[in-house]
């Protein structure tokens, strides 16, 4: 699956940046994020619980930064197993750019999937993660305006 | 009413079906029962480098968790295929090793790994989720002709270029030479698309180790449960056959996906042994699409030369056959001989030429599923007649008027022999129930509805009750491929007939009944019939392909031959008659033209108080016989389906569909004309609807009833069913079989009528309203430029 985006989010580049690299601001951004923990520099990680189509399951994964190129793009790269619901993996370049006082936030994912989320899930795969992604913009946006960003610097 | 051969009578299991009182495998419960959930490969082909259980073990309820080479450690063989078939070199084919569970790699996406065994089916379920198998990924193909690509990942080490076998028929010179003498060619490429079976009860297994008998039974889904306990015994060393008991009790559907053994009852057996316990799985619907054995799967191109008058000059076929990632139990015979061997189809054609390559890929087994073979071999033939008809500007029909079959025995150059059949007669048939005269106006009408109609026609032939078995045995066939039976005659004259066939919803209890009931003149309710039990029945070699019509009922026959023959004795000398003179009707054994009479329970009582029996005669009245045809039986039909397409959208609908089918002796047209409704509806999945389809990773993308599309009530149209009836020679009841003519008769009869109606010969199936659009528009374009 392919799939890109763009989302506007009302802070500084800096602090949008910061904030991506936070496992407190992941941890509570990430829809369905049970645990997210720094392994290494540039390593994460991490349980969510997914719920695509009629498959639920939880996801232990591993995810690290790679490419960084701070405060502008990095490419996350990750790959989480969903027990006998199948599993994931799969990259995402990210990019920020500034517009005003705002951030604009690109991304392009390179994902797969695998078990059962294919067999059952791979029609919903799609719309279910942009729905994820919009989700975790929102996510992130109140975390950032309610000051979460704050309590990192 | 009458209820013997040729009645229409009710079927008497429906009353257990139809009020839920069927007991189906996942019914039987026994004390202390465990569960069995299978950690399956989530990857199409992949290196198991790991397998960590301890977090399971630790898991409340869990009893055990077991591995592919703890199976193997304890000597569980590999899985067989039970027909060899050697390449056109004499090569053997190359087996790839399949153990139920596996230990090294995993070679499709549902691949056993291990199985996790638990006091509930929760347990086991949270349990498998929480084992953890270390994978490393391998490049994956999933189509035959990718997989035969140089460079294309290999899934067998002792399969070079993922081929299996390199099988040919026929004689090649003979085929080019009718083809280079040709006045016209036809050539296509037709793709059998990949069927999954769908059976509505899904397969289970409850396997009971008894220690202290050191005895194993096995209820379970299957089609033949002796054959299950045949292979279980000899080549995956479970048990001894003496010590191990296969029950097949009500089994909902088939179609040729429980025939055979799969890891999953294998290891439940294995695993009841290693833990003491019980053990039943039971699979959920996803595990059905992901690993029972699909159908079809073929790529096949083939020629086929006319000369001025439209008769065949020659035919040539290239097949590819995609096996999946290992060789299923009939794997090896269903794209081969009971293809090719049906590439004449209804037509004398002297010069044939099959070859076909049997291929690995990284998918689920392919094996027999309805019509198996046969259906690959009706649609590419029926296909290549239309088609040609159409490019020599001739009447389809007409076509294959010039080139029928018209006296029989005939001997084919693919190795058949046809009995028996009346080829043109069905299409008379056929064409006058179809109304054939009046399709032009209703195309005409149809048009001004701005619909598109087309007509298409399926000849077909196929081949039942696979036999003899020196013949298949000399072709490669591992088995013996008879029947028994055993009719009991109980002393108060109730009778029992124990059959080898197996009952999955082909209503045996009824008809099997109804052949007793005419040969005695007994009422069907004083008949019963039991089957699917191995320590009832002598043995068995189940159903499939049709047979147990033309085999198991012919082996019922036998035996009624020897009590008849023992009851004539009886009735002779207990009313002090020439045997010559007794005579058996309505129940009574009767001294002709005298009143002297015994009804049948006094001769069962005879022969059981052994009071008054002629001098040397045994005591008791039961006999049994082994039914070894002659030859196989050959059902023919023709059927004529019309569709409408909407140009705009591509939905069509089967309107009118005409089935003439010639299935020999009738013994319950209900059940027969179910039979077809059956098959045909099926037909029309494969032709229209149906499709597996797995991505370039080998993800199975069509692993639920949201993606894989099953014919509903509203896709199938009201059917018009005739019956010729050419009695079948070669068995004392004369049937040929009717269990998968539908299936095999009718995705060509509707492909040739959506073509008709698009103008376009290049139409794959599942014929989606999207494809029938794109190839109207590409009808469409020729014209535009013009």
């Amino acid at each position: 699956m392919d799939m890109t985006g763009e989302f506007r989010i009302s802070a500084p580049r800096d602090v949008v940046w910061q904030a991506l690299n936070s496992p407190d601001a992941l941890r509570a951004c990430i829809p369905g994020c049970e645990a997210l923990e720094k392994t290494s520099d540039n390593g994460f990680s991490a349980t969510v619980m997914q719920k695509i189509g009629p498959v639920k399951a939880r996801f232990n994964g591993e995810v690290q930064l790679e490419n960084i190129n701070a405060p502008e793009s990095y490419t996350i790269r990750g790959e989480g197993k969903g027990g006998v619901a199948g599993f994931a993996k799969g990259g995402a370049d990210v990019r920020l750019a500034e517009d005003g006082g705002d951030t604009v936030l690109t991304y392009t994912v390179n994902a797969q999937i695998g078990g059962k989320l294919a067999a059952l899930g791979s029609r919903l795969i799609e719309s279910t993660s942009k729905k994820l992604a919009a989700k975790f913009f929102e996510n992130f946006q109140t975390y950032i305006t309610e000051g979460g960003a704050g309590r990192m610097s | 009413m009458s209820t013997g051969i040729g009645a229409r009578v009710k079927r008497k299991e429906d009353k257990r079906f139809t009020t839920g009182q069927g007991r189906y495998t996942d019914d039987v419960r026994v004390d202390n029962q465990a569960y069995a959930v299978f950690v399956r490969s989530p990857h199409a082909h992949a290196k198991i480098t790991g397998i960590d259980k301890s977090e399971a073990e630790a898991m409340d309820g869990v009893i055990a968790v077991l591995d592919g080479h703890q199976l193997t450690g304890d000597g569980i063989g590999n899985l067989i295929c039970g027909w060899a078939v050697s390449s056109k070199d004499g090569s053997p084919m190359n087996m790839g090793a399949w153990s139920a569970l596996a230990t090294d790699t995993a070679r499709y996406v549902g691949d056993a790994v291990a199985v996790v065994i638990a006091d509930s089916r929760q347990e086991a379920r949270d349990a498998a989720e929480a084992v953890v198998v270390d994978y490393e990924e391998l490049p994956v193909v999933v189509t035959s002709d990718k997989a035969l690509e140089s460079g294309a990942p290999q899934i067998h080490d002792n399969a070079a270029g993922n081929l299996c076998f390199d099988w040919e028929i026929g004689d090649e010179a003979a085929a080019d030479k009718g083809l280079a003498e040709a006045a016209h060619v036809t050539q296509m490429r037709i793709v059998n698309n990949r069927l999954s079976p769908n059976p509505m009860e899904p397969r289970s297994a409850v396997a009971i180790y008894d220690s202290a008998e050191e005895h194993y039974t096995l209820y379970t889904t299957s089609q033949n449960p002796h054959v299950a306990r045949l292979v279980l015994s000899a080549f995956y060393n479970v048990a001894p056959e003496h010590k191990l008991r296969v029950i097949a009790p009500d089994v909902g559907g088939g179609f040729g996906a429980k025939i055979y053994i799969y890891p999953e009852e294998i290891t439940c057996l294995w695993a009841s042994m290693k833990t003491g316990r019980s053990v039943k799985w039971t699979a959920d619907r996803s595990e059905a699409f992901m690993t029972d054995a699909h159908g079809r799967d073929h790529i096949t191109n083939a020629r086929m030369g006319f000369d001025q008058n439209g008769k065949i000059t020659g035919f040539k076929v290239d097949t590819l056959a995609n096996l999946g990632a290992y060789m299923s139990l009939f794997s090896s015979a269903t794209p081969t001989y009971l293809y090719a061997t049906l590439l004449s189809g209804q037509y004398d054609i002297a010069n044939i030429y099959g070859n076909v390559k049997g291929v690995y890929t990284n998918t689920v087994p392919v094996d027999a599923y309805r019509g198996a073979g046969r259906p690959e071999a009706s649609f590419l033939v029926e296909r290549m007649m239309e088609t040609a008809a159409r490019e020599m500007g001739m009447d389809p029909a007409e076509l294959r008027r010039r080139n029928f079959i018209g006296s029989f025995p005939h001997q084919t150059p693919v190795i058949m022999t046809y009995d028996a059949g009346d080829f043109a007669g069905n299409l008379d048939m056929a064409q006058k129930a179809a109304d054939v005269a009046g399709f032009p106006a209703r195309r005409a009408e149809a048009a001004q509805r701005g619909k598109l109609r087309g007509l298409g026609y399926s000849c077909y032939i196929e081949a039942c009750g696979i036999a003899p078995s020196a013949a298949v045995g000399s072709l490669g066939a591992g088995v013996g491929l008879w029947e028994s039976a055993e009719v009991r005659v109980n002393p108060v004259g109730t009778i029992e007939i124990l059959t080898g066939s197996h009952s999955h919803g082909q209503g045996h209890e009824t008809t099997f009944s109804q052949i007793v009931a005419e040969r005695f003149g007994l009422p069907i309710e004083n008949v019963s019939i039991v089957h699917g039990d191995t320590d009832k029945v002598q043995f068995g070699m189940g159903t499939y392909g049709s047979r147990s019509g033309a085999v198991g009922m012919s082996a019922i026959v036998k035996a009624m031959d020897k009590v008849e023959a023992k009851v004539r004795k009886i009735a002779a000398h207990v009313l002090e008659a020439s045997e010559d003179d007794i005579v058996i009707e309505n129940g009574a054994v009767k001294v002709a033209g005298t009143d002297k009479q015994m009804l049948w329970h006094e001769v069962g009582l005879a022969a059981y108080t052994a009071h008054n029996l002629p001098a040397g005669m045994e005591p008791g009245l039961k006999e049994t016989a082994f039914y070894d045809p002659v030859n196989f039986t050959f059902p023919a039909g023709c059927y004529i389906a019309e569709v409408e397409v909407d140009p705009e959208t591509g939905v069509t609908k089967v309107v009118q569909f005409t089935a003439a089918d010639d299935f020999g002796t009738i013994i319950n047209p209900m059940i027969v004309e179910g039979q077809v409704h059956g098959g045909a509806a099926q037909g029309i999945g494969q032709a229209m609807l149906e499709g597996v389809v797995y991505d370039q990773d080998g993800q199975l993308l069509t692993g639920s009833y949201m993606d894989y599309c099953m014919p509903r009530a509203d896709d199938v149209p009201f059917y018009t069913i005739e019956h010729n009836k050419t009695v079948c020679p070669g068995n004392p009841l004369g049937i040929k079989g009717c269990g998968e003519a539908g299936a095999i008769g009718t995705p060509p009869a509707i492909i040739n009528a959506i073509t008709d109606a698009i103008g376009n010969n290049d139409l794959q199936m599942p014929a989606t309203p999207l494809k029938v659009w794109t190839a109207l528009q590409a009808a469409a374009k020729p014209m535009a430029a013009e």
